[in-house]
């Protein structure tokens, strides 16, 4: 098991569980990278039932991890690999709002699939209490630039320069899920020029 | 009303000052010498004749102006408004409550005539005239909220109450203390000041929930809350923090009583009828440290309240760095003599 101990944060920060079966019609598991693993524990875990009733989008992680053979031999309901989450929306879209009642979901994997994936849930309608998280893997974040509003994938460290704005941004915890972002702050706007090196912190 | 509307700035040549007369009824937000987090609620009934609570939504001699600069930052940059689809029925609740107030409290200015869903509207400080149909959207120029928050002073968030907690699902947003509406909406209670240090440990913010989520329709409830800004800005928004960010360090001990403003918000809380939503208006008074001199008691106790504040929250608020030059100045001021109770200048 990997389960991933975070350190203790502020309230806007996510925290993540541990995938495990529930009993439902219908199981919708999102993953990327490393989550292949947890989804492989709960598959493992569940009744020989669940995997004739799965539903399994996944994409290679943020640092290239790929597990995607070993999924395919899961022999599930329907299994789709998807190059990048942009690519599986339309996908994902189209399996939230087919959803019936009692479907159950499962999102396991890095903190941006996690959250854009969730974020698709609560756009869908779905009932939060449906939906089950679980972080393995790959640490770096998805950042939103307060200044410009572009938001940078995978940032591994802080400060980091806006891939939009070139701004030098300073990560903060502050998490909105509505955007699926942690937030970034200027980090020489007082003393203009003043950037610290960047910290590997997020690997 | 003897009131004149003042033609002031609050960005660029910063011609923003109070008055002789604004200078008495500022509510200076500090009943003790010290200064620490607190529930610090009270029933927003009427005040003092004269005082920013008199009324329930106090009209003051920088209205025309601060909605002038409202309509700037709009223009600039349109997502400091923002209303969640199921916020609408919330925004007519909000515009309800202001135009009654407004049109009951200020009639020379004001006024709101009704012939049953069909509204007349008239503020005649901003020379605006407009007929609606409440609960019409499209009889309105923009979306609810939107419309009566161009014409009030102040910040406003509309909090949706569900599942036990409070939701930031709608607000107008351009005078703010370095906070992003954009960011936040859509956050409870929690989130939206997780960033808060100190506050957490001490449930504040346990406590004061529970009390926002039983305040009753018609029984307001209102608190202070207070931070630091060089020159009268009011829009210290995080998304505009390159632009301004550079006047913390160009503070000195010559400027430091003309540019300092301490910025005291006033927070009051409506239920709403229809909605049940709670709005939350954050009121945003400046005076400059010069200003606030002329009143011993005020300048006597601020001195020792920033003396004395941890380091930790002048960080947050944002003058640590320039603590040292604030208490400087304001220790001329201080005799070491007792201040009175409460907040009201001697």
């Amino acid at each position: 098991m990997t389960k991933t101990d975070f350190p203790p944060s502020i309230l806007s920060r996510p925290t993540y569980g541990v995938l495990s079966p529930r009993p439902g019609p219908a199981h919708l598991l999102i993953a990327d990278g490393a989550g292949a693993g947890a989804v492989l524990d709960l598959l493992g875990a569940a009744d020989a039932g669940m995997a004739g009733g799965s539903h399994l989008i996944y994409l290679p992680g943020p640092d290239g991890t790929d597990r995607t053979a070993e999924l395919a031999a899961l022999a599930l309901a329907q299994f789709h690999r998807a190059p990048s989450f942009a690519a599986a929306l339309p996908r994902l879209r189209k399996v939230l709002g087919d959803a019936h009642m009692g479907v159950q979901i499962y999102l396991a994997g890095s903190e941006g699939l996690i959250g854009q994936a969730q974020r698709e849930v609560m756009e869908a309608g779905l009932p939060h209490d449906a939906v089950q998280t679980e972080h393995r893997g790959s640490w770096v974040r998805r950042v939103q630039c307060v200044h410009c509003k572009g938001i940078t994938e995978n940032v591994a460290t802080d400060p980091f320069l806006c891939s939009h704005c070139g701004l030098a941004l300073f990560v903060r915890d502050h998490y909105s899920r509505r955007i699926a972002a942690f937030q970034g702050v200027n980090i020489d706007a007082e003393d203009p020029g003043s950037v610290p090196p960047p910290v590997e912190k997020f690997r | 009303m003897g009131l004149t509307f003042k033609d002031e700035t609050f960005r660029e040549d910063f011609t923003f000052f109070n008055s002789p007369a604004a200078i008495r009824r500022f509510p200076f937000p500090f009943p003790e010498d010290s200064y620490m987090y607190s529930v610090n609620m009270e029933p927003h009934v009427p005040g003092r004749p004269g005082s920013v609570f008199e009324k329930t939504f106090d009209v003051d001699e920088h209205y025309v102006a601060e909605m002038r600069e409202r309509a700037r930052v709009l223009a600039e940059d349109p997502l400091r408004c923002q209303s969640l689809p199921h916020m609408t029925l919330a925004g007519w609740d909000l515009l309800e409550l202001i135009m009654e107030a407004k049109a009951r409290e200020y009639p020379d200015w004001f006024s709101l005539q009704r012939d049953g869903n069909r509204w007349h509207w008239i503020n005649r400080p901003l020379e605006i005239e407009q007929t609606f149909t409440f609960l019409d959207e499209t009889t309105l120029p923009c979306g609810p909220m939107e419309y009566i928050t161009r014409q009030t002073q102040g910040d406003f968030s509309l909090q949706d109450q569900r599942n036990d907690n409070l939701w930031m699902d709608a607000g107008m947003v351009t005078t703010q203390a370095d906070w992003s509406l954009d960011f936040d909406l859509g956050m409870n209670f929690f989130e939206w000041h997780a960033p808060v240090p100190l506050a957490h440990e001490k449930q504040i913010f346990t406590r004061a929930l529970k009390f926002l989520m039983n305040v009753q329709h018609g029984a307001p409830a209102r608190r202070f809350n207070w931070t630091m800004t060089i020159d009268p800005l009011l829009d210290t928004s995080p998304e505009n923090y390159p632009k301004w960010g550079p006047s913390r360090a160009t503070l000195t001990p010559e400027n430091v009583g003309r540019r300092m403003h301490l910025r005291v918000e006033l927070q009051t809380f409506f239920r709403l009828p229809r909605s049940n939503a709670l709005a939350f208006p954050i009121r945003c008074y400046l005076i400059r440290f010069e200003e606030l001199a002329t009143q011993p008691k005020w300048a006597r106790r601020l001195h020792r309240v920033i003396r004395d504040l941890p380091d930790e929250l002048a960080a947050y608020k944002g003058f640590l760095r320039n603590k040292p030059i604030m208490v400087d100045y304001l220790a001329q001021f201080d005799d070491g003599t007792p201040t009175s109770p409460g907040w009201w200048a001697d």
